[in-house]
C-alpha cells in the first residue's frame, strides 16, 4: 500500500504518510487511506455509482484537504463510501484545478467491515512534498 | 517520560510552561495534573498549549487538563479565556470539529438486580434504536428547513415535538438552546451532512453505556441524593456524543474562511494552522460564533433525541413508561465550546470567551448559570471513563476559577489508535469484557480494540488530580455493564 498509518502522532486521532510516483498517485494514495480509515476491506466497496469531483486552489496542500473533504462530504450526505477511479491535476496561472472521477456505493454494514467515522481532515501538521523520488503527504484525520 | 526541564512545579497539581519557553507566549501555559499525570503527558502537548498561549487575547493562563493529550491546534483538555474587549480572537481548533461534543447522564429507578436478567435485550435494543457507526441516519426524518430550525432552537424544538420532558431542558447547559444561533451562517454542505443525522452516536469514542451506582464507590451520599442517586446498586445511563458532520462541516467551512483573513486582514500570526482565528470582534469572528452555536443546538438535540430512544426501550423492556421507570436526566454538559462567560479578574469582572476543548465548564455553588436546582450545590459534572473500568458524576466548585471553572472531560488518551489496534482484538475483547460482566454491542471490531481500557489514562488518577487541584468535586462513580459502540 503507498500508504502507512503513524503509531506516534495524534493520540485520539489517525496520522498517515502517503506516497506517489506523481500527483495523481498521491491523491489516490491519501484518498484511500482516508476511506480505509472508514472501512477495513476497501475492496468490498463496489464501484456501482459514481461521483464527479471538480475543484480549484491556489496552494497545492489545500487542494488535497478540499479533495479529502469532498470524501467526507459524500460519507455522511449520501452515507457514500467512494474511491477514486481518475483524477486529472493542472496547474495555470498559479492556481490548481483538480478533477476526478470517484466511484462506490452506500455503506452496507453487512459488507463493509467499519473502524472509525472520520470528522475531518485537519490541518495539523499536514503536508504535501515534492521529494526526489515522487510525492509524500503526511494528514492527520479527526476522529 | 521525564519531566522536560522548562516546566515548572507551582504545586503538587499545577506545573507552569513560562512565556519565556517559546517566543511569542503572551502568558504562561500552565498544566494542571498529579506528577503521574503529567509524566504520561506527550511532548506534543507542551508544543501545543504553548502555541495556544501565544493567540492574541488570552488572559492568565493557557490551560490543560488533567486529562489532557495531543490534538490539532489545541491539546485536547485545553482551555483559554480571551478577552473580547482587547483582541480577544474566536478559534474553531479551541473548540474542535464536534461542537458540543458532550455527556448526558440519566438515572433510573431500576436495580442492577432488576437489570441483569435482561441486560442483553437492553443493550440488543439500544444498539437497534440508536444508530451508531460511520455516517449513519436517524430515524428522525426532517425536511431541510426543519433542520434550520432544529439549529437555531436545540433540545427545545425536540421537546415542543414530544421527543422529551419539559423538565430535560432545565437540566442541559443552556436548557438546551444557545440564543444567538444563526442558521444563515451555515453553509448548505453543513446541512447536507447534517439534516440526517438527528438521534446517531457517531463513532471513535462515542458510546451509550448503562452502569450501576455501587453503594461503596458513592462518595458523597447527600449530594448523589440530590442528583438522583438514591439507591444502592442504581442503574443509570451514561452517555457522549456531539453535532455529528453537521459540526464537522461549520467547523471546516470556518478554519477555511479564517485562514483567508487571519494574517492579511487582521495581521494575526499563529504557529499552526489548526489555530486559525479571527477577533471575536470581527463580521468572521462573529459570523463563526453564530454557526457554532447551531452546532452547539444540534448536539442538544441529539442527545435529546437520543434520550428519547432510551426511554423508548427501558419502556419497552420494562413494560412499564419511562416516567413510572424514573428515567430523569441529571444533566447534559458540553465538552467542546467556546462561551461567553464573565470572571473576575484582578478584583474586575470582564467578558471572556472560554473556549474549551475537551474540558467541562464546572461552576460552583451560587452561580447564576447552573440550573436553578443545582444552584445550592454546584454544578454537576459528568465524566466518562474508558469501557473498561468507569465513569463518574462529580461537582463543581468555588475555587475552580484558577481554571476558569473549568474541569476534565474524560480519561484521556494514553496510546495512539493505531497503535491500541495493533495490540488488541475487538472480538476477543468484547469476549473478554463479557466474562467481566460487561456486555458491549458495536459496529466495528477494529473501532472496538482501539477504546480498549489500557489505551487510556487512570480515570481514578484523573478524577483525584480534579480534586486536589480544588477544581471539581467527586459524587459517585459508576461501573460500567452494558455498552454501544459506535
Amino acid at each position: 500500500m503507498p500508504y502507512h498509518y503513524l503509531e506516534e502522532i495524534g493520540t485520539a486521532d489517525i496520522a498517515f504518510e502517503a506516497t506517489g510516483r506523481d500527483l495523481l498517485e498521491l491523491f489516490m494514495a491519501t484518498a484511500d487511506a482516508t476511506m480505509n480509515v472508514m472501512i477495513d476491506n476497501l475492496d468490498a466497496i463496489e464501484p456501482r455509482e459514481t461521483r464527479h469531483i471538480e475543484l480549484v486552489n491556489d496552494k497545492l496542500d489545500m487542494l488535497l484537504f478540499d479533495f479529502l473533504q469532498e470524501l467526507i462530504y459524500f460519507k455522511d450526505a449520501e452515507q457514500l463510501l467512494l474511491r477514486v477511479r481518475e483524477v486529472s491535476i493542472d496547474e495555470k496561472d498559479g492556481e490548481f484545478f483538480l478533477k476526478a472521477k470517484t466511484a462506490g456505493e452506500p455503506l452496507d454494514a453487512a459488507r463493509h467491515h467499519q473502524r472509525a467515522d472520520v470528522k475531518a481532515v485537519t490541518l495539523h501538521d499536514f503536508s504535501v512534498e515534492k521529494q526526489d523520488e515522487g510525492w509524500k503527504a503526511r494528514v492527520l484525520l479527526d476522529i | 517520560m521525564a519531566i522536560i526541564d522548562n516546566l515548572q512545579k507551582i504545586s503538587d497539581t499545577v506545573w507552569e510552561l513560562p512565556p519565556t519557553y517559546k517566543d511569542g507566549m503572551r502568558v504562561p501555559a500552565r498544566i494542571i495534573g498529579t506528577e503521574k499525570l503529567v509524566r504520561e503527558m506527550d511532548e506534543a502537548v507542551y508544543q501545543q498549549i504553548s502555541n495556544v498561549a501565544t493567540l492574541p487575547g488570552i488572559t492568565r493562563y493557557a490551560l490543560c487538563m488533567p486529562d489532557g493529550h495531543s490534538g490539532y491546534g489545541f491539546p485536547i483538555g485545553g482551555v483559554a479565556a480571551m478577552d473580547v474587549h482587547e483582541g480577544g480572537v474566536i478559534s474553531p481548533g479551541g473548540i474542535g470539529f464536534d461542537i458540543n461534543c458532550g455527556m448526558r447522564l440519566i438515572t433510573t429507578n431500576l436495580t442492577l438486580d432488576d437489570v441483569k436478567p435482561r441486560l442483553k435485550e437492553i443493550v440488543d435494543l439500544l444498539f437497534e434504536r440508536v444508530p451508531a457507526g460511520v455516517g449513519g441516519h436517524g430515524f428522525l426524518k426532517l425536511s431541510r428547513d426543519d433542520f434550520r430550525d432544529l439549529v437555531e432552537q436545540g433540545a427545545r424544538w425536540c421537546v415542543e415535538h414530544d421527543y422529551g420532558w419539559t423538565e430535560d431542558l432545565e437540566l442541559t447547559e443552556e436548557n438546551g438552546c444557545i440564543s444567538g444561533a444563526d442558521a444563515s451562517k451555515i453553509s448548505e454542505r453543513a446541512i447536507d451532512r447534517g439534516y440526517n443525522q438527528v438521534g446517531t452516536l457517531g463513532s471513535g469514542n462515542h458510546y451509550l453505556e448503562v452502569q450501576v451506582a455501587h453503594p461503596e464507590h458513592v462518595r458523597d451520599s447527600e449530594l448523589a441524593a440530590k442528583f438522583g442517586i438514591t439507591i444502592p446498586n442504581q442503574i443509570v445511563v451514561m452517555f457522549h456524543c456531539g453535532s455529528r458532520g453537521f459540526g464537522h462541516q461549520v467547523a471546516t467551512d470556518y478554519l477555511q474562511t479564517f485562514l483567508k483573513v487571519m494574517e492579511p486582514k487582521y495581521g494575526i500570526k499563529i504557529l499552526d494552522r489548526e489555530l486559525a482565528c479571527a477577533p471575536f470582534e470581527s463580521p468572521q469572528g462573529r459570523d463563526y460564533f453564530a454557526a457554532m452555536k447551531c452546532g452547539l443546538n444540534m448536539s442538544f438535540a441529539n442527545r435529546q433525541v437520543i434520550l428519547h430512544r432510551i426511554r423508548e426501550v427501558f419502556s419497552e423492556v420494562f413494560g412499564r413508561s419511562a416516567e413510572d421507570l424514573e428515567m430523569r436526566m441529571v444533566y447534559d454538559v458540553a465538552h467542546n465550546t467556546a462561551k461567553l462567560e464573565k470572571h473576575k479578574l484582578d478584583s474586575r469582572e470582564r467578558t471572556l470567551l472560554v473556549h474549551r476543548k475537551g474540558a467541562t465548564r464546572a461552576f460552583g455553588p451560587g452561580h447564576a448559570e447552573v440550573a436553578a436546582r443545582y444552584r445550592e450545590i454546584g454544578q454537576p459534572v459528568i465524566i466518562g471513563g474508558s469501557m473498561e473500568t468507569g465513569s463518574y458524576l462529580l461537582v463543581g466548585t468555588a475555587s475552580g476559577a484558577e481554571t476558569f471553572f473549568s474541569t476534565a472531560h474524560g480519561s484521556g488518551r494514553i496510546m495512539s489508535r493505531t497503535k491500541a489496534r495493533k495490540q488488541w482484538h475487538g472480538k476477543q475483547l468484547q469476549r473478554d469484557l463479557e466474562t467481566r460482566g460487561i456486555y458491549v454491542r458495536s459496529t466495528s471490531w477494529a473501532g472496538l480494540a482501539e477504546e480498549a481500557g489500557p489505551a487510556y489514562k487512570d480515570i481514578d488518577e484523573v478524577i483525584a488530580a480534579t480534586e486536589f487541584a480544588g477544581i471539581s468535586k467527586p459524587v459517585a462513580r459508576f461501573t460500567p455493564i452494558g455498552n454501544v459502540k459506535g
